[in-house]
This record gives C-alpha cells, sequence and structure tokens, in this order.
C-alpha cells in the first residue's frame, strides 16, 4: 500500500482530484487542497503506520448514526486500516478539509474514485464536513478544537496498555483561537504523553478571512512550547523539511508541527480571491473558464470538461 | 431514627474501580469535593487529575473511551455539562463512549449558589441522544451507583450524593427499574433524589389524615419504565404529584406529563420543583423551604389534587421522622 508513489507525486494528484471536483461542482475547499496536500499525502504515504483498509473502496451509504437500535454502526476508521495495537490512528480535525482528505485515499489506494462522486450528495456517507461514518474519519471533528483532547485521550490510553502504534491529529491553524487547544496540550504535556503528535496546516486563513484581520494569535510556536510541547515550525511544501520535523525528539511531551502554507500554492489564480479562500465558489461562468484554464495549466493538465449550466 | 451514612461514595467507587482495571478516575481539580481523595492517594496509577480544564477532560475521556476504558468523571454536575456541552455531544454522546459523569452537587444541595447547583441537568441530559441518566437518592443507592452507571453500553449522567447520607433503601439500584415505596390508591407521587426524604416526612401526616398515598422514587430517569408507570397512574382515583430537586421544565415532572399525554391519561398532575428559576445561595433546608421543594410544598400539591385541605401543618411535618430502613420503610421491599 505504501510508497507505491511519490509523496509529491500524490500531493499533486490530490490538488489535481480536489480542483476537477470544485470545478465541476460550482466550487469547494480548494485552498485547503493547496495548503495541505503535501501534509495529507506525508501522513498517508510515509509518516503513518497504518494497516490495510477494512471498509470497501467505494463507501457504503450512510448507514444511521450511533444507537442502542444500530449494532452494526461503523465509522470511517476502517480506511485508515484495522483498529489494532500496532497501527497508528489519524484525526482530521478540520473535518472541512474532508474534499481533500478524501482525494487523499483515493490516491493511496484507499478508496475509490467512484468514492468522491457520492460527495455531499443526499444519503452518502461521504460528507461535505467529514462525519465520523466518512471515510478516513476516526471521530467527529467538525467542532475545532476537540481534536487533540480526543487525541490525547486515546493516545493515553494506548500508552498504558503498551500499544506500540500512536496517535496523529491533523490540525488547522484557526484552532489555536479556542481554549481547548491549550486545554489539550497542557494536559499532553502534564501526563507526558508522547505517542501523540500533531501536524498543522497553518495558513493563516480562517472563515472570515486571514487570521490576523479576525483574532491575532501571535507566536504561537512559543506558545506550544510554553504549554509543554515540543513544536517545530516548517515550509508545508518542503517535504525533506517535513520529514526532519516527524523526527525531532519529543520524549515525554507531545510533538506539533506548524507547516507553514500557502493557502493557494500550485494553483496560483487564486490569488485573486485573497483573503477569502475559505470555500471557493466562481462569481460568473467566464471566471469559471478563466479559473478552469489557469489552474490547469498551472497543474499540468487539460481544463476540465464542464457541462454547461 | 434514619441512619446517616459518612461520604458513601468515597468506599464506594474505591471497592469498585479497583476491582475492574479499565475504569479510570479523572478529576477536575474538585477531587476531595467528590470524595475520590484517598482513591487519588492509594490508587495513583488509576487516578487522572485533569485540572480545571473540563473542555478537555470530555474529550479527552472521549478518547480514553475509544482506547477502551471505562473512566468515570468526577466534577460537580454543572461542570459536566454547562461549560462542555459541545465536547459532551460530540466526543462522548455522539460515539455512546462509555464515560460516566458522575455528578456531585445536583439541584440546590449546594450553598454555592447559581455557579454550582445544577438544577436543568436532567433536562440537558434527557434532549441528549445515547445519554442514560441515574439520580440517586440515598446511601444504599450512592454506594451501588459505581456499578448500575457501568453496566449501561453507552455515556451515563448520575446525579450523586455526597458528605452525610440517609439510608432510606436496603436495596441497590436497579437500572431501568423504580422503587415502590407505598401502593396507596388515592394520589399518586413520584419523587427523585432528595425529594424522596422529604416525601418520606410527610407520609406519617398523611396518612392520618386520611390520604392514601401510591409513592414512587425514580432512580433511573433514562431509560425510564414508561409502562410501570402507566399501570401505577391507573392505580389511584386523584392524580399525581411530582416533586424533584430541579427546574419543573424538563425534568422527572416534564417526563410525567410526557408519558400522560402521549397516552391520553386524563388525571391531574401537579409538578414541584423549581417553578423556572434560579436559586442562591443557603442550606439545604432553607432552599428546599424557600424554593417549595419541602415536605411542606408536596402536602400543598396533594391538597390541590384532592381539592381539600389535610390540616397538616408545620407542626405535624416537623414531628414526622423518617424511619430507618430495617422498621417501616421496608414498605419497598412490599
Amino acid at each position: 500500500m505504501r510508497n507505491k508513489r511519490s509523496t509529491e507525486d500524490i500531493a499533486m494528484g490530490i490538488r489535481r482530484r480536489v480542483f476537477e471536483h470544485s470545478m465541476r461542482n460550482n466550487g469547494g475547499y480548494l485552498s485547503q487542497a493547496c495548503s495541505a496536500a503535501e501534509q495529507l499525502a506525508f501522513l498517508y504515504n510515509e509518516a503513518l503506520n497504518l494497516g490495510e483498509p477494512v471498509l470497501p473502496a467505494v463507501p457504503r451509504p450512510f448507514a444511521g448514526v450511533p444507537s442502542a437500535d444500530n449494532p452494526d454502526y461503523v465509522t470511517g476508521a476502517g480506511y485508515n486500516g484495522p483498529f489494532e495495537p500496532q497501527y497508528d490512528r489519524l484525526f482530521i480535525a478540520p473535518a472541512h478539509y474532508a474534499l481533500v482528505a478524501y482525494a487523499t485515499l483515493i490516491e493511496t489506494g484507499r478508496m475509490d474514485a467512484e468514492g468522491l462522486e457520492m460527495f455531499n450528495k443526499d444519503g452518502s456517507s461521504v460528507e461535505m464536513i467529514g462525519a465520523e461514518h466518512s471515510p478516513g474519519m476516526e471521530v467527529h471533528n467538525g467542532t475545532l478544537g476537540i481534536g487533540l483532547s480526543t487525541g490525547a485521550g486515546l493516545a493515553f490510553g494506548r500508552k498504558r496498555r503498551g500499544e506500540s502504534g500512536g496517535v496523529c491529529v491533523f490540525m488547522s491553524d484557526g484552532e489555536v483561537q479556542e481554549g481547548q487547544t491549550w486545554e489539550a496540550v497542557q494536559a499532553a504535556a502534564h501526563h507526558g504523553i508522547d505517542n501523540l503528535w500533531a501536524l498543522m496546516d497553518v495558513n493563516d486563513q480562517q472563515c472570515d478571512g486571514a487570521m490576523d484581520s479576525v483574532m491575532e494569535v501571535r507566536d504561537i510556536a512559543a506558545k506550544f512550547r510554553a504549554f509543554g510541547a515540543v513544536c517545530v515550525e516548517i515550509d508545508a511544501h518542503d517535504l525533506d523539511a517535513m520529514r526532519q520535523a516527524r523526527n525531532e525528539p519529543h520524549e515525554g511531551q507531545p510533538l506539533i508541527i506548524l507547516a507553514r502554507s500557502s493557502p493557494t500554492q500550485g494553483m496560483s489564480f487564486l490569488q485573486k480571491r485573497f483573503p477569502r479562500l475559505h470555500y471557493v465558489r466562481f462569481k460568473s461562468e467566464e471566471e469559471r473558464a478563466e479559473m478552469n484554464a489557469s489552474i490547469a495549466a498551472e497543474l499540468g493538465i487539460d481544463p476540465i470538461e464542464l457541462e454547461t449550466h | 431514627m434514619v441512619e446517616m451514612v459518612n461520604r458513601p461514595y468515597a468506599s464506594a467507587f474505591e471497592a469498585y474501580a479497583v476491582k475492574h482495571p479499565d475504569v479510570l478516575c479523572l478529576s477536575a481539580d474538585l477531587t476531595s469535593s467528590c470524595e475520590i481523595d484517598g482513591f487519588r492517594d492509594r490508587h495513583p496509577g488509576q487516578f487522572l487529575s485533569l485540572g480545571m480544564a473540563e473542555q478537555n477532560m470530555m474529550s479527552f475521556a472521549g478518547g480514553l473511551g475509544l482506547a477502551g476504558y471505562r473512566p468515570f468523571l468526577h466534577s460537580f454536575g454543572v461542570f459536566l455539562y454547562r461549560r462542555p456541552y459541545d465536547q459532551l455531544m460530540a466526543s462522548v454522546a455522539y460515539p455512546r463512549r462509555k464515560v460516566r459523569l458522575m455528578g456531585f452537587l445536583p439541584g440546590i444541595t449546594t450553598p454555592g449558589g447559581m455557579t454550582h447547583q445544577a438544577i436543568e441537568d436532567v433536562a440537558v441530559m434527557r434532549s441528549i441522544p445515547n445519554m442514560s441518566i441515574l439520580e440517586t437518592g440515598d446511601a444504599t443507592e450512592v454506594e451501588s451507583i459505581c456499578e448500575a452507571a457501568d453496566s449501561i453500553d453507552g455515556p451515563v449522567y448520575c446525579r450523586v450524593l455526597r458528605g452525610s447520607v440517609p439510608r432510606l433503601f436496603d436495596s441497590p439500584i436497579k437500572v431501568g427499574e423504580m422503587r415502590e415505596l407505598s401502593l396507596g390508591a388515592d394520589v399518586l407521587v413520584v419523587t427523585s433524589g432528595i425529594a424522596t426524604e422529604e416525601a418520606l416526612r410527610a407520609r406519617d401526616a398523611l396518612s392520618r389524615a386520611g390520604v392514601s398515598i401510591r409513592h414512587l422514587h425514580i432512580h433511573t430517569i433514562k431509560p425510564f419504565n414508561e409502562q410501570a408507570l402507566l399501570d401505577h397512574i391507573g392505580s389511584v382515583s386523584k392524580g399525581v404529584v411530582v416533586l424533584e430537586n430541579h427546574v419543573i421544565t424538563g425534568g422527572v415532572g416534564s417526563l410525567v406529563a410526557e408519558i400522560m399525554a402521549d397516552n391520553g391519561v386524563g388525571k391531574p398532575l401537579v409538578r414541584l420543583g423549581l417553578n423556572d428559576t434560579y436559586a442562591h445561595g443557603g442550606s439545604k433546608p432553607y432552599l428546599m423551604k424557600h424554593y417549595g421543594l419541602d415536605a411542606g410544598a408536596l402536602v400543598r400539591g396533594i391538597e390541590r389534587i384532592i381539592g381539600a385541605s389535610t390540616g397538616i401543618d408545620e407542626e405535624a411535618l416537623a414531628s414526622a421522622r423518617v424511619d430507618a430502613v430495617h422498621s417501616a420503610v421496608k414498605a419497598e421491599a412490599l
């Protein structure tokens, strides 16, 4: 499953796939693919020890929420491999990165491309905001700030049981505005939870726009260190730096990698939209066509064939 | 006189937890307040201090549940749902983690005032899918709350009494059941938690006044045995009075009202509790009297149902005693 393709190649595939999907569906979470493609490719293709998927390559339809009356309920964790002691677990904390995460599952052979056709369709489990039952999602994270705490709890439990598998939380930088993130770091440090690490997409963007205009968060690396984590800052599009950061020693402490990213990486056309990049829609058919031509050229593919509206 | 038991939770939790290694004891800086300080000192490997950070504690507990542990979260009830409500929903209730929320200081059992009094916790918890709710009303129920809570396949919120707790019953909580404390034919009285002791205070005076009371004590609020309640309502001629240490909206009184309405039961119902109001800081007897949660308020509620005065005054209630478990309260074992 691992390393059939280079991580660089997978990152490019993620951008192309999310771009194609967004062009066809009149918009999407494009900038998250720009900023996070290398990170998710790195996690799935080399950093994490994940087993073979245990759920069907074409996702099953939504099969109900957890309840005592729904004994066959399963989460989407099976796309990340079986829940066995030796394997790592991955939580995608910013659940609105789901489209990018699904594209990653496809690029790494864990889900069929057909799965993305079900994206945001009624009755589908491939939901727009990743739910617990969506492919590759292991817990609910749509409410930002709860991912690292959940990861810390799972990691503490796994360490207590002597399991070799670690816990990784993919985070977004907007989450540092939530107090719970800091509660989680201090708890992980206090209890020496060092089988926990986080890779944070620091794209300086949030829903309302540039983070500095919404709520300044200042020097988050210094803050993470002050709260007890080992913190490394890297260029999110430099995979060698990412590999090196993952190897940073962090005995007795959680590791937080701040991956400083560009929200328009690989799709320069989006710079025209700065700073409103959270969800990109087309303002007109003309803009859609222009974007299609420009970004396709930058990604090295033909423009996406669009049906006329 | 009724037997008083000191700190029944402390010994009960320790006895239970040491036999169940997948039970973890979590605390949010209220360790001695929740009577788990001895456990912390004697079993540090099974104890986890998470500080004054309930949002993290809630999601952390969800992660522990994912790892197969059954964390018991200890705090005042208010701190287990008001601040970390979002985390309670997403990290615990939705995924049905086996998280046991041990909420101390239910309702007005604390002089801590609004910030410490969990007066709407039952209403909140009842509305959460997958959540179960237990409430303790005496020392025996506190002693059995850990085993009862831990038997539930999913999350559970428990209203736990602390300190010096009266012993009213001689059998443990059986989840899903209710206690039948008397089987009279005029008025059905439904109580939970500390309200049950108040109802027992009024029992002899009501009997002398010729009112035949059917009395149910509710320790399992969710899930609830609807048919059993309907059968009891069908066995009384006049109507139903509910007394609870909680706001009237959404608690046991609302539960009874919903069941009656859903089943077309056309009998009068009086719901007693905090009537759309916050309380303030004060002693338990003062607050119960001030806010109409005591035996006197119950008698007035019963009078509304029967449409007549019982002649029972404060003096008659004051002289009434709650008998010890091995005497008349054995009515429970009918």
